[in-house]
């Protein structure tokens, strides 16, 4: 993951840094460039009858203005490295707002520098010539003009690319978050073993004669690390007579002893909520419910999903009583666990 | 002038006869013995439960577990009551939960139908209906608020939000737990009412128990910093609040200010 990561953002930073190589070859951009570029955008440079003085041409304006959007780049750049580097336990969020900010903000400032110094604003006094050609001609040519404070075009428009690739380079990075897409094994590691015993939170061993119905325990491995998103499962026991678990999970409830993932398959939150029915005849069946975005699901036919975003069921942790009636996981989870990515179908548990 | 008088005369002249006349209506869902002892006992006890809770909870509260038509054709069913105890049977009563308006119906936090001398009578007959736990006396004064607030967020506020102001389950709405008394809350955590899961003295101890009571308790009382607490949600919105507030008066200012300009 972190490798992933780490190879995107190096990615990012070589690509940028031979964009900018480029252009330096290239040179500033001289006025033979500047004569193409009238002549492509079809004014013609020696005209004589010029209706307008040709205004201030602002070059150090103009070196403010690329300075800026490079510097909004590399901002944008900074939000993509601070991505790859940092995971979001650190400083990772302020850098990445920070970055994003710096680089608007230089966008803008780059923005509002442009509109002062290199837009020509020109007053046309009067009324707006109506059918007259000479008068039409120089409306035209006001207008034509406007371009014509711009002496290095092409510097303007790299510095330009720079800042809004960047951006949008920025803006498309937090996509990865979405999950891995080919590396997904360790999403399918958890910490049971055929054999683990299931202990409470004090780390006391769980027997199954101390599952009650009615209520819910949280349990983990024995001897793993409970910070493990695989570790803690909720446990609940419902009546034997009332499960309708698939075929092939026939024997993983013994007493009709149940253990799920607590982390909820939609957004990762701790599935805290067991609602139970007092009066089973009337209320609703006993569900497992997450209290972030309330993903209901129903532990009798295997966390089947019945109410809610979640868009699969809630991993079950198959359960086995050993002869002194301690609970013990008799395998690993039957999906992986944790919320969902974009690839989550596409694997098998290992 | 004068006739804006007159109306205003007619209309709570017309709510005061309105209102009189709902309160003179008696007290609907509760059938009474023609006389009552003076002294609270099983015996009124069962003659209460026969009237108002056997349709559904069967007769000496055996159950009814597939639906029939009771009184007045309301069909009923229930859970039975025995062994549930005089500590179920206080927390429901005294909290309104029971009678319930209709079978389907979730238990709500309502006004008690039941007299003080009924209410007793009717826990005395439901606790001998069978052995069962007694009504508990929390000390919430020998509980730690810190513990009781850890416990709560471990336990309880998956439902009952952080600070006991209830909210919604699958299936159900969770009450806020103000109006509880210490014997209810502890009541309530031990019997796991409705769709709430019970606790067994295995999972919270008694100790625990006195701490949830105290905390629970406390949010009677929320510590407030002074200014608008906006029900105790925590600084993100109370900071959202703020910047918005802020962003409306700065919109006026800006208003009246173009508007003295201009």
């Amino acid at each position: 993951m972190s490798a992933w990561r780490w190879l995107v953002g190096v990615l990012v930073l070589v690509a940028g840094r031979l964009l900018r190589r480029r252009r330096a070859a290239e040179g500033p951009p001289d006025r033979g460039a500047h004569a193409e570029a009238d002549v492509a955008s079809g004014v013609p440079s020696g005209r004589e009858a010029s209706a307008v003085a040709p205004g201030p041409q602002s070059r150090s304006a103009e070196l403010v203005v690329a300075l800026l959007l490079l510097l909004a780049g590399l901002a944008a750049a900074g939000f993509v490295v601070s991505y790859a580097l940092f995971s979001v336990a650190s400083l990772s969020n302020e850098l990445l707002g920070g970055c994003i900010a710096l680089a608007l903000a230089f966008i803008a400032l780059a923005l509002a520098v442009f509109a002062h110094r290199l837009v020509p604003v020109e007053e046309l006094e009067g009324d707006y010539p109506g059918t007259d050609a000479d008068r039409q001609r120089e409306v035209v040519e006001i207008i034509e003009h406007g371009g014509r404070l711009i002496t290095r075009r092409r510097m303007l428009v790299g510095a330009g690319s720079v800042a809004g690739g960047a951006l949008g380079l920025a803006a498309l990075t937090p996509a990865l978050s979405l999950g891995p897409l080919w590396y997904t094994a360790p999403l399918f590691r958890a910490p049971w073993r055929r054999g683990t015993r299931l202990v409470d939170e004090a780390g006391t061993p769980m027997t199954a004669a101390s599952v009650e119905e009615g209520t819910f325990y949280t349990a983990f491995p024995e001897g793993a690390d409970r910070e493990e998103i695989g570790s803690p499962v909720v446990v609940v026991r419902v009546p034997p007579s009332q499960l309708r678990l698939p075929a092939q999970r026939a024997g993983w409830a013994p007493f009709g002893i149940l253990a799920y993932s607590k982390i909820c398959t939609h957004a990762g939150c701790a599935v805290a909520l067991y609602r139970k029915p007092t009066f089973r005849v009337l209320e609703p069946e006993p569900a497992l419910v997450c209290p972030c975005h309330y993903s209901t699901f129903n532990p009798a036919t295997g966390g089947t999903v019945i109410f809610g975003p979640a868009g699969r069921p809630l991993p079950q942790l198959p359960l086995m009583a050993d002869s002194s009636g301690y609970l013990r996981a008799a395998g690993n989870f039957s999906g992986p666990v944790g919320p969902s990515w974009w690839g989550v179908r596409l694997g098998k548990a290992t | 002038m004068r006739r804006l008088r007159l109306l205003l005369a007619a209309g709570a002249f017309t709510a005061f006869a309105a209102g009189t006349v709902a309160l003179a209506q008696p007290q609907s869902g509760i059938v009474r013995p023609s006389s009552e002892p003076a002294e609270p006992s099983v015996a009124l006890g069962a003659e209460l439960f026969a009237g108002n809770c056997s349709s559904c909870h069967g007769i000496d509260g055996a159950g009814v577990f597939t639906p029939r038509p009771g009184a007045g054709d309301i069909s009923g069913a229930g859970p039975s009551l025995r062994g549930v105890g005089e500590r179920a049977a206080d927390f429901y009563l005294r909290l309104g939960l029971m009678p319930l308006e209709h079978i389907h119906a979730q238990p709500e936090i309502r006004r008690v139908l039941f007299s003080e001398k009924e209410t007793r009578s009717l826990v005395a007959y439901v606790g001998s209906l069978g052995a069962g736990p007694p009504i508990p006396h929390p000390e919430p004064a020998r509980g730690s608020l810190a513990t009781g607030f850890h416990l709560f967020s471990e336990h309880c506020a998956g439902c009952h939000q952080a600070v006991a102001a209830g909210g919604f389950v699958t299936g159900a709405r969770v009450p806020p737990l103000q109006r509880l008394t210490p014997v209810q809350i502890a009541e309530a955590v031990r019997v796991g009412p409705y769709l709430m899961p019970r606790f067994s003295t295995a999972q919270i101890s008694d100790a625990q128990l006195n701490s949830i009571v105290a905390y629970v308790r406390s949010t009677n009382h929320p510590d407030n910093r002074g200014g608008w607490a906006i029900g105790n949600l925590g600084p993100i919105p109370e900071g959202l609040i703020a910047w918005l507030a802020a962003i409306v008066l700065a919109m006026l200012c800006l208003g009246l200010g173009r508007r003295l300009r201009g």
